[in-house]
């Protein structure tokens, strides 16, 4: 009873309420992190420097006005944040945050699901995931959203390939499509996959960032040439959604960095849960750092750059690796 | 075969990337440009009509709304026109500081350019680069005029302050500092390779096609068109500095932004002369009619404080007759043409905008590109909605 109900219930809540609480700060970080490379502060108001800025903005867009435009489609308008905030929180139920810890002289393994086919689980959701914005762009009667929502469509059909094929190599060198094995793989420092597969590393790199929609590859979402695209329509709660959405993914994402190519939880002195979300929340930096530096790239070159360059790389090297797994056994 | 049809999307007149309340009604047929009509008038003022009930005095802080984001630039402009037709000539002094303040506009609009430029193509981060030394230009504006953005420091006759020792020791601070900010911007934009794949033969326009489009300005200089009215018509002792234009070759994005970015460089250099060599002397023509009589003499001579009412209250009287003078403003060539009837108002003042000219080659440089190009294009051209709209 305890072990099949009561403890997932209690994962289950424990990971979704950490996880929300981090994404929100995911938020904040990016904001200060951005303000600081901007040379400006970025949020001071509320609380220490800016601490509780993510609940004033939840409070805020729980009191914002509903809009509905005439001619949206209003079923499908509605639940487009709900599909993209959903399958974004379920990508957190099989990601490994730490080793087992012993909780009362029980065994409790810092993960809710470890699936036979944790990589594909994930891909699989995330693709779903991505049908909200695509759905949310169409169904706002807005030719700007309407433009994210193609715009979104094609990126994510693109992209989705050379990420998959970069998993792939990963796959072939861990034998294993759980989450939980490559992690276990990565035990010492040099077996870490980004040292094994540093392609793969550069073009899951690359294809999350496109995947995440986040600059230089914002193209459903562009402020200056969309104003904001998909979401253009979206105001109060169902804004935040598909903020909290995208957010959620960039977390999942950037767990997904650490538990596929910088070892997980693996890491010296420290505890493996802190050790997790230091690697995570450093991955995180990096993409902010990026959208700080780089311009926005043009659309048909983010197209270019997927079917010409990242999918052969992604190819070539899926093959390289099925090779030198094949000839070491 | 099916027969594709086109979309019609109006962007602007409030489009973050449309810089103010520009509208471009687009045509696509998927993302590319098919047909572009810019349509102008939002930010109408009417300031060409109210400068017939004002008196040329009062006209001067109207001209800091036109190119707001280079105001000094047009106060030049429009003394510079006054000042011909009422046959004065203005103190080696104040034409100094006046090129001083006119090049500092030109460094404020370029900045303000380069930041939404390069916000527009995806790096956000320039603008507070270029914000944070366009604040110091706006320091240096308070401390001599008291204003910040629109100083209106370039009076008829001459400049309305003496330069403080303050404002020059802040020049000589920010000349020395400027190369420096300018080596940041470059090195975030000018290599980047994604920076040039989206400005590098992008809304390309050749000389002849600029010419005719009324194009001046760094759009016409990015061309290859070595026209720069300070160099062509020189105007308050531009003929006394030392300093290059800058042309490009393809005349496309990239090139108008390498043209701009080494006017930086120039107006520096200009700047940095100035400070330098500036003579001593009076700052304001010593003609009874424009120049208001100095407080003592207020204070103690009748005829002075009457004369201080006629040329504060009532104005100056300009002599009739029709003239046409242009500066080089920030953004191309800015020329007022005034008629005068011998009274105290203007009987017409024409403002030539080169924003406008620039609008107006819109639809030939977006066709054919995608809604992207559009957005670079539109920076590239450097509009500015006060401008076109007065």
């Amino acid at each position: 009873m305890t072990d099949l109900l009561i403890i997932p219930i209690i994962k289950m809540l424990v990971i979704f309420g950490v996880c929300l609480f981090f994404v929100a700060y995911t938020t904040w970080i990016e904001r200060k992190a951005l303000g600081h490379f901007q040379l400006r502060y970025g949020p001071m108001r509320v609380g220490y420097h800016g601490l509780l800025q993510p609940l004033a903005d939840a409070v805020k867009n729980f009191f914002k006005e509903e809009v509905v435009p005439d001619n949206a489609d209003r079923a499908v308008f509605l639940m487009a944040p709900v599909i993209s905030i959903s399958f974004a929180v379920m990508l957190l139920a099989v990601i490994p945050f730490g080793p087992a810890m012993t909780i009362f002289g029980k065994r409790i393994d810092l993960y809710l699901a470890n699936p036979s086919i944790g990589i594909l689980f994930i891909l699989g959701l995330a693709t779903i995931g991505s049908y909200g914005t695509i759905l949310g762009g169409w169904s706002s009667g807005n030719k700007y959203g309407y433009m994210g929502g193609l715009r979104a469509s094609a990126m994510i059909i693109s992209y989705e390939l050379s990420l998959a094929f970069a998993v792939l190599s990963i796959i072939m060198v861990t034998g294993s499509f759980s989450l939980v094995d490559m992690v276990a793989a990565q035990q010492h420092f040099w077996d870490w996959n980004i040292f094994r597969e540093p392609v793969a590393f550069l073009v899951f790199m690359i294809s999350g960032i496109a995947e995440l929609n986040r600059t230089p590859f914002d193209m459903p979402e562009a402020e200056s040439e969309l104003c904001c695209g998909y979401n253009i329509e979206y105001s109060s709660m169902k804004f935040s959604l598909f903020f909290l959405a995208e957010y959620t993914h960039l977390f999942v994402f950037a767990s997904l960095v650490t538990t596929l190519f910088l070892g997980g939880w693996h890491g010296p002195v420290l505890p493996g849960l802190v050790w997790f979300f230091v690697k995570t929340f450093a991955v995180i930096f990096v993409c902010i750092w990026i959208r700080a530096t780089i311009p926005r790239l043009r659309y048909d070159k983010v197209m270019k750059l997927e079917w010409k360059f990242l999918l052969p790389v992604a190819l070539a090297n899926v093959i390289a690796t099925g090779v030198v797994v094949a000839l070491l056994g | 075969m099916s027969e594709s049809k086109t979309v019609t999307l109006n962007m602007g007149p409030h489009h973050p990337a449309t810089h103010g309340v520009l509208r471009v009604v687009l045509e696509l047929d998927g993302e590319t440009i098919v047909n572009a009509t810019p349509v102008i008038g939002y930010l109408h003022r009417g300031i060409e009509k109210i400068c017939e009930s004002r008196t040329y005095q009062q006209i001067l802080p109207l001209t800091d709304r036109l190119d707001y984001s280079a105001a000094s630039a047009n106060n030049l402009g429009y003394c510079v026109a006054v000042e011909k037709l009422l046959g004065i000539e203005v103190p080696k002094r104040a034409q100094y500081l006046r090129v001083i303040m006119a090049e500092f506009a030109r460094i404020m609009g370029h900045h303000l350019w380069l930041g939404t430029h390069a916000l527009d193509i995806g790096a956000m981060t320039v603008i507070f680069y270029a914000f944070r030394d366009r604040e110091m230009i706006m320091a240096m504006n308070e401390e001599i005029a008291g204003y910040r953005l629109t100083p209106s420091f370039i009076r008829i006759g001459g400049v309305a302050y003496e330069a403080t020792d303050d404002f020059i020791a802040k020049v000589r601070k920010f000349v020395a500092w400027f190369p420096k900010a300018l080596e940041g911007y470059h090195q975030l934009l000018t290599d980047n390779k994604i920076w040039t794949t989206r400005t590098m033969n992008i809304g390309k326009i050749s000389a002849e096609e600029a010419i005719n489009h009324g194009l001046t300005g760094p759009s016409l200089r990015g061309s290859g068109v070595a026209y720069d009215v300070r160099k062509a018509f020189p105007y308050s002792s531009y003929g006394d500095f030392d300093f290059k234009i800058p042309i490009g070759e393809n005349g496309d994005v990239y090139d108008r932004y390498l043209v701009r970015m080494e006017e930086f460089k120039q107006s520096i250099a200009i700047i940095a002369q100035a400070i330098e060599n500036l003579p001593s002397g009076p700052v304001m023509t010593d003609n009874p009619l424009v120049a208001s009589p100095s407080q003592p003499e207020v204070q103690t001579d009748i005829s002075a404080l009457i004369r201080r009412f006629m040329v504060n209250a009532k104005g100056t009287p300009v002599p009739s007759g029709e003239l046409y003078s242009a500066v080089e403003g920030a953004k191309g060539e800015l020329g007022f043409y005034l008629v005068g009837d011998g009274s105290e108002q203007p009987y017409r003042l024409k403002i030539r905008s080169s924003c406008f000219y620039l609008a107006s080659a819109l639809p030939r440089l977006l066709v054919g590109h995608m809604v992207a190009d559009a957005i670079a294009i539109i920076g590239s051209l450097d509009v500015v909605l006060g401008e076109i709209d007065r």
